[in-house]
């Protein structure tokens, strides 16, 4: 009779809801553009429109210099859909049919979040790609790409579950999307894309102390093999908004539909 | 009374929405493998009603007791015998019909999902659209769809909450039939409308809500009998007979036609009145008498208009 209350059976909930959102990617044209050709236009316009005129310092390759700050962008864009797919899903039929029906509760949110995670890995390794024929040369051992993968995989999540919020509370698809230009521009106002010496005084005072340079600075220095003081700050920061922002999601989540 | 034969029981259920009081008391018992049909205009307080019920919202007070499982202790037990087919078609528009019917059966731990979603894509004649996106069909193949959804996990009691609102007259029939098989394959049907056509066409058992309380219930020769025989029509050959008549029936409720010289006289039904009202009538010049049955619709308005 309980059965629905074994772990298997909870697993499995998981991974119809996950295994629904995924199916989503592939039937929806605009998240499969974001997925692929967000990227690909990311780096051709760095390097090759901005890259001669922006001046760095240095010798360094400015293709280097940028991967990061496109990462980031990109990650954070993509897991800010996860808020409009929400939104819709809570505004239709659907999301009433789930409730009503004797499954997992977390299993809806952890679909969306699972299928922006595998979203985010085919995104951040179409960037790479584009990033190493356009010349990028990181320099990283074996152990530096897995905490590159850690810190990539945590911000990833931490903006889901961040958008995840966003989704919940907004009271339209519309609104729900705003949130992805927060993600697309927050990148900007950091050492993303130029030094910060080069910024006005209020601004670099906030771009010095916003999370996204220091997840730049980390994985800068994870890229070119140097140590740095930013990696173990980056984990956790990521560390710490994911636990914050999956904690509220789920109170919202359980307000919302007890 | 026979308690066990009551799948669904509720006893004074209230519910309000901040100051609004939606629900204010509703009692009702629904015999297993009926079609019952709660009938109420807009703003009745229905949805709220099958909300409550389907788990989806929670009541104020009161009890509801679905399959012997109380829906505010255990909500997990009740989700595993009911089943709700919402206002809104609850279909994932960018999966196609398999693979909505086989994440619904996935999700309700059934064994045989593959047989069972065939199965179903057969029954309500969805197979040459199987493979498509559910966004492309129309709204009685998303009805039909959708019911299939709800039944996949053999639930014993299933909602529809206002299952044939925005469909053509084609799809609604359909949906009658779909209906009365569920109900003669046991599945106790609660399903709630605005048209009193579905209500008389499918309901064993019919209660109206108005203004959240249960105003009357029955079957529906036993609502239409609640409000007596109706009323005669009288049609008169010529204008003295008519005026005449006029005279003699004062004090009847009466309704008069001066262009057909007719008059619609409210009775009881009772064969004791009928054969006053022609005794007293003796003498005028009658052309014809139609008795009129109350309808459905009759009483109805006449409930609520009270």
């Amino acid at each position: 009779m309980n059965r629905q209350g074994s772990l298997r059976w909870k697993t499995n909930d998981h991974f119809v809801m996950a295994g629904r959102c995924i199916r989503h990617l592939t039937r929806n044209l605009d998240n499969l553009l974001i997925v692929i050709v967000l990227p690909i236009m990311m780096m051709l316009l760095f390097s090759s429109v901005f890259g001669g005129a922006i001046q760095i310092g240095g010798d360094e390759n400015y293709v280097n210099y940028i991967v990061p700050g496109i990462l980031l962008i990109c990650i954070g864009y993509s897991a800010s859909t996860t808020a409009v797919s929400i939104n819709m899903d809570m505004s239709q039929g659907i999301i009433d049919r789930f409730r009503s029906m004797p499954i997992a509760k977390s299993a809806f949110i952890t679909g969306h979040v699972i299928a922006s995670v595998f979203r985010n890995i085919v995104s951040t390794t179409v960037s790479v790609l584009a990033a190493l024929v356009l010349g990028f040369s990181p320099k990283a051992s074996f152990v530096e790409w897995l905490i590159i993968i850690l810190i990539l995989l945590l911000y990833a999540l931490a903006m889901t579950y961040l958008s995840t919020i966003f989704g919940l509370l907004a009271k339209t698809p519309e609104g729900a999307g705003a949130f992805g230009f927060v993600m697309l521009f927050l990148p900007y106002v950091s050492s993303a894309f130029v030094p910060l010496e080069t910024l006005p005084k209020a601004l670099r005072l906030f771009a010095e102390h916003q999370p996204i340079t220091i997840l730049i600075e980390a994985l800068r220095s994870l890229f070119a093999s140097t140590s740095s003081p930013f990696i173990f700050e980056a984990i956790i920061w990521c560390s710490g908004i994911l636990i914050v922002s999956a904690f509220i999601a789920g109170q919202i989540f359980k307000r919302k539909t007890v | 009374m026979q308690v066990e034969n009551n799948v669904i029981q509720i006893r004074g259920l209230k519910k309000s929405y901040k100051r609004m009081e939606v629900l204010k008391g509703v009692d009702l018992n629904i015999k297993k493998g009926s079609i019952f049909c709660l009938l109420g205009s807009n703003g009745a307080g229905k949805t709220t009603m099958v909300k409550i019920l389907a788990t989806l919202l929670k009541a104020d007070s009161g009890e509801v007791i679905l399959s012997g499982c109380d829906v505010k202790k255990s909500p997990e037990q009740v989700r595993s015998v009911i089943s709700l087919t919402g206002q809104y078609a609850a279909v994932d528009g960018l999966l196609t019909a398999r693979e909505n019917l086989r994440m619904v059966g996935r999700l309700n731990h059934i064994n045989d999902v593959k047989a069972k979603t065939d199965h179903l894509l057969r029954q309500f004649n969805l197979e040459y659209v199987a493979n498509r996106p559910v966004s492309t069909f129309s709204g009685g193949m998303r009805r039909r769809l959708d019911i299939a959804m709800s039944l996949i996990g053999n639930p014993e009691i299933i909602f529809l909450d206002e299952p044939t609102t925005g469909l053509d007259p084609q799809s609604r029939i359909e949906m009658w039939k779909i209906i009365r098989e569920m109900a003669a394959a046991g599945v106790t049907v609660f399903l709630t409308t605005q048209y009193i056509e579905e209500a008389e066409q499918l309901a064993n058992h019919i209660a109206v809500l108005h203004e959240g309380i249960i105003i009357t219930q029955g079957s529906a020769q036993e609502l239409k009998s609640k409000l007596a025989g109706g009323a005669v029509l009288l049609g008169f050959g010529d204008l003295s007979s008519y005026i005449t008549a006029q005279e003699t029936l004062n004090g009847y409720s009466c309704k008069i036609d001066d262009d057909t010289l007719t008059i619609e006289v409210a009775t009881d039904g009772s064969v004791k009145q009928m054969a006053n009202l022609l005794s007293i009538l003796n003498g005028t010049n009658i052309a014809f008498l139609e008795q009129k049955q109350a309808s459905l619709e009759d009483v109805f308005l006449t409930l609520v208009a009270n």
